[in-house]
């Protein structure tokens, strides 16, 4: 329990450090962005807003930066996030709720199969070492050197287009109103076969080999020689033992790996147009919508830590040392 | 973005069980040796000589200006234009030559920057112990959680016009938690080895001890985080420039697959436009894995292969080695004894250099 | 009445294939009789570990076995070469005939299972037929057979001692009542009183449940104490095998003698504590002949060019022991 706690507080921390930067980088922008909206939008912003986009943009020439730090805490703390250029006069808080769903389904569930999916290859390409399945490794790291975004280029190419059943952009059929009905779910799965096929192509490989060198690795361990000692059957010694202990490691990477991860994963849903974050982040970037491309980092940032907490939590069960003594 | 693939990093950390490099400082010359004659490593240096090579001659060689337009549109690959034309006309070939240097010069920067910045951080966390370790390590767990890509993409778009230069130094400053980490932990476990014990009871100096004794035991280790940075940061700077923040000019790759992207190059079927870019990236993150492959085997000996893994046995079969069930060899003709019969081995198999007899 | 249980002949085993291999174990032959306690030593590199690995088939890769049979001996039935076994067959034979202790007991357990699934799993494994709660009880009074209390069965690996540890490892090997135990340095790693309580009670245990041991230790001196006879092993070949008592009253081999010489007497007067110059022969480059000549006080001419034959030597009781060495000239050289 105590581990967990030390964990949680270590996240807390990082997700300060996080916000921290995030309130020092619009700092580094040349002139005055709020007052290029303010003469774009003139006359349609309410004076609250202004101020808002000031707090967040540290224009405001008056205010000392640690009372401009206090009042962008307090904005956080409600939700806060302004108001996005692009779509003005969006809150940013709402274009990110409208595409977090998205790619926590297409990112979440994708990095799960993937990683779940490589970590039962490499148990099989480590224990079988030396057999055919070795072979495949060569592919597996060409494959893993791929960029996501290409590799969903050439898929589009390939595959999508018109007269395909695979649609080569969006997240659902144009004209659907997103519900949870039959038509609506259906359209949307259509949509993201392809783009998950994409993540789960380029990112399987790396937990192929991770997992096959840890089994490697504890193959030698003296606890597997007493099992064969033991006339266990051979199904026994390589999950229950080998297989068990090897993906003690291979968690904990996967725990440091989803920051990578969830980067380049992003870049998928932009060369598929997906509305998701990555693709929200992309229409930002290329406006230059600075308080978009803020909430959606905070967002990301935070949900890689939540991911990272399940994944210690996930650590914390399977091995019995870290559970009983912290 | 790839997932780093090194298992270095998760070999060391305080999982007892796990191979530790074991590289006393006399023997370090006959294996580094045996790192060169590594075919996973040598196949890598190779490849990436030739795009070294590629990144010095690249502009000479190129047979057009990449920006120089001509009315050849979208033409697919000719003798002309080997690789084709984009939707100015212009010839791939020459843009994907040009942008060598760019990609392998912020590559490379990115890599030194980061790992400068880690070899600082893991190694003096890792020595110095105490509230050094504490804050360092907080430091670098921060860095590692935080999703670099998204803030390099955030920093650099908000930095205006960010050329190749500050591109490196964003990617730098922000990847080098991960070869901070790894360093500390093997800097942890050598401090508490004998001979360094016996540097610090004679008084050596802690810069004299970490520069002479440590650094040493750290280089591939090091090589291998540099390695691994090289590639994260090469993937990141062609993406920067595929969703169009970098600056133009240089054809960095992620360039070459903007404009392609963007100006329907995938509608028109013109794969010559995106296919050689995107292969030329992906050969290059090859190159860099397989060295770091030979790095891997290099420090823990259990990955390494010790060619021959297939034996023929008494019985006359011929099976893997593998763990848990030794194989009877078949004896030759001169020898004296029975030989042993079967063995009837059919899956598994594993060749690690055990230290004969223990 | 000496029936034998295990038969070692001319084993042979290494280490790679080809023009890097490496003969760890030379021309072994040795027998394990019925309820005797044998001991193994040697120094480190003797290949007398290798000799245990081979004998079961446990050396990891890239060690072979090129030659040679290991019969055993079971209670009711013919004997059968254990190297001659198919996997299947191999997998019923480990354990439920011979179990192993191995040396290093901190990793000997599976750190993620607890206890009890480890000892049940190995009976499961070779008697399906038991019920789950059989088992159990089975597991439990394996348990209180080595000391340890039935209610640490649901502890993991990390919650015992170092000492607990190899009690259950004992217990475990303990739990299919196998005809033969083989001991590798199973108590290197703990503290000596903790070494004799051990062997003690693996005396005990041994004296009630009838078992054979083999017994493999640097340490001359518990083997003298606890084992019936000693073999010493050297450079991968059998130096001398003689009765415990025998081996420490008078040793014939020079190396024998000089491991002996190693360690402070037991009882008696004091003797002066000498040692042995060198150091292990390296298995890459063996010497010729005797490859313990570069080392030995007592060398002469025929040493370094003779491989001296294991045998009985021409000294009084010496059927029951033998040597090799030229010192002492066999007087029915085995057979090789």
């Amino acid at each position: 329990m105590k581990h967990l706690l030390q964990r949680v507080l270590f996240y807390l921390f990082t997700a300060w450090a996080a916000i921290t930067v995030n309130f020092f980088i619009p700092r580094l922008i040349p002139g005055d962005p709020v007052q290029a909206l303010i003469a774009r939008y003139k006359g349609q912003m309410s004076s609250d807003a202004i101020a808002s986009l000031y707090v967040l943009f540290g224009i405001d020439k008056h205010a000392s930066l640690w009372s401009d730090y206090l009042k962008y805490w307090k904005q956080l703390a409600h939700g806060d996030l302004g108001l996005s250029f692009t779509s003005f006069p969006t809150p940013v808080s709402e274009i990110i709720a409208s595409s977090l769903p998205w790619t926590l389904a297409l990112v979440g569930i994708t990095t799960i199969i993937s990683f779940l999916l490589g970590t039962g290859l490499g148990v099989i390409a480590g224990w079988r070492r030396g057999s055919w399945v070795d072979g495949l490794l060569p592919v597996t790291t060409f494959l893993s050197s791929i960029p996501y975004f290409w590799l969903g280029l050439v898929a589009i190419a390939l595959l999508a287009g018109p007269g395909s059943y695979f649609p080569s952009s969006g997240g659902y059929e144009p004209g659907l109103v997103p519900a949870f009905d039959s038509y609506f779910l259906s359209s949307a799965i259509q949509h993201s076969i392809l783009p998950a096929l994409t993540i789960l192509i380029s990112s399987v490989s790396g937990w192929i080999l991770s997992m096959r060198n840890m089994m490697v690795t504890v193959a030698a361990e003296d606890y597997i020689t007493v099992a064969h000692a033991k006339g266990l059957p051979e199904r026994r010694v390589a999950l229950s033992y080998a297989a068990r202990n090897a993906l003690l490691p291979n968690v904990s990477g996967f725990a440091l790996a989803l920051g990578f991860i969830v980067g380049g994963t992003l870049l998928v849903e932009i060369v598929f147009s997906y509305p998701g974050l990555g693709f929200q982040l992309f229409r930002a970037v290329g406006a230059k919508d600075y308080p978009l491309m803020q909430g959606i980092f905070l967002v990301i940032t935070i949900s890689v830590l939540v991911a990272n907490l399940l994944a210690d939590v996930a650590y914390l069960m399977l091995d019995p040392r870290t559970r009983k003594e912290g | 973005m790839t997932i780093p693939t090194s298992s270095i990093d998760q070999v060391i950390p305080g999982q007892g069980a796990m191979a530790q490099p074991e590289i006393a400082p006399g023997r370090a010359r006959r294996r580094r040796f045996r790192f060169f004659a590594n075919a996973k490593s040598s196949i890598g240096l190779a490849l990436l000589g030739i795009y070294v090579l590629f990144a010095v001659i690249g502009p000479w060689v190129a047979p057009y200006d990449p920006s120089a337009r001509s009315s050849e549109l979208v033409q697919p690959p000719s003798s002309a234009h080997w690789l084709g034309t984009t939707h100015l006309g212009q010839d791939v070939l020459s843009q994907l030559l040009v942008g060598t240097r760019g990609v392998m010069v912020v590559g490379l920067t990115a890599g030194v920057v980061a790992t400068v910045l880690s070899v600082l951080i893991g190694v003096t966390a890792g020595y110095l112990g105490g509230p050094w370790d504490d804050g360092l390590s907080a430091l670098s767990n921060v860095f590692l959680v935080i999703p670099a890509l998204p803030l390099i993409i955030i920093l650099t778009s908000t930095i205006n016009n960010a050329g190749d230069s500050v591109v490196a130094l964003v990617i730098g400053l922000t990847s080098w938690a991960w070869g901070a980490r790894v360093l500390r932990a093997q800097t942890l476990s050598l401090r508490r080895r004998e001979y360094i014990e016996a540097a610090r009871a004679t008084g050596e100096t802690t810069w004299r001890i970490i520069g002479f004794e440590i650094m040493p035991n750290l280089t591939a280790i090091i090589a291998s985080g540099f390695i691994g940075t090289v590639i994260f940061a090469v993937m990141s700077e062609i993406t920067l420039a595929f969703i169009g923040i970098s600056s133009s000019g240089t054809w960095n790759w992620g360039e070459i697959l903007f404009w392609a992207q963007s100006e329907q190059g995938l509608a028109q079927g013109a794969w010559w436009w995106f296919v050689p870019a995107g292969l030329a990236i992906a050969i290059l993150g090859t190159a860099l894995s397989l060295v770091n492959f030979g790095i891997d085997e290099f420090v823990s000996p259990r990955l390494r292969n010790a060619g021959k893994t297939r034996v023929k046995t008494a019985s006359g079969q011929t099976v893997r080695m593998r763990v848990g069930f030794t194989p009877v060899l078949a004896r030759p003709p001169s020898g004296g004894a029975a030989g042993g019969d079967p063995d009837g081995g059919d899956t598994g198999g594993d060749t690690i250099v055990a230290e004969a007899a223990r | 009445m000496r029936q034998p249980v295990l038969e070692i002949r001319n084993l042979d085993v290494g280490y790679g294939l080809g023009d890097v291999a490496l003969r760890a174990v030379r021309d072994v032959s040795l027998t394990l009789h019925r309820g005797e306690v044998l001991g193994l030593a040697g120094e480190s590199g003797s290949g007398k570990s290798t000799l245990a690995y081979g004998v079961t088939r446990l050396l990891p890769p890239p060690g072979v076995i090129t030659g040679g049979e290991v019969v055993y001996h079971p209670e009711n039935g013919s004997p059968y070469d254990v190297l001659a076994l198919g996997d299947r067959e191999l997998r019923a034979f480990r354990w439920a005939e011979t179990a192993i202790v191995f040396q290093g007991a901190m990793n000997s357990l599976n750190p993620v299972h607890r206890i009890s699934v480890q000892l049940t799993d190995v009976i499961a494994a070779h008697q399906p037929d038991l019920s789950a709660r059989a088992r159990a009880e089975r597991a439990r009074e394996m348990l209180r057979l080595v000391g340890i209390a039935a209610d640490r069965m649901d502890a993991y690996p990390h919650q015992l001692s170092g000492g607990m540890r190899q009690r259950v490892m004992i217990g475990m090997a303990l739990a299919l009542q196998p005809q033969i135990v083989i001991m590798d340095e199973p108590t290197t790693a703990l503290d000596v009183v903790m070494q004799r309580q051990i062997l003690r009670q693996l005396v005990a245990l041994r004296e009630r449940l009838g078992f054979s041991v083999i017994f493999i230790t640097h340490d001359l001196s518990l083997l003298v104490e606890f084992a019936d006879r000693i073999a010493i092993m050297y450079g991968g070949r059998i130096v001398e095998e003689a009765p415990a008592s025998a081996l420490y009253r008078d040793a014939l081999h020079p190396y024998t003698a000089g491991l002996l010489g190693s360690f402070p007497a037991l009882r008696g007067p004091r003797r002066d504590l000498t040692g042995i110059p060198g150091s292990p022969p390296d298995l890459t480059s063996m010497p010729t002949g005797c490859s313990f000549h570069p080392r030995c006080p007592k060398a002469f001419e025929p040493c370094p060019v003779t491989i001296p034959p294991l045998g009985s030597p021409d000294t009084p009781g010496g059927s029951t022991r033998t040597v090799a060495c030229l010192l002492h000239p066999a007087t029915n050289p085995e057979v090789r």
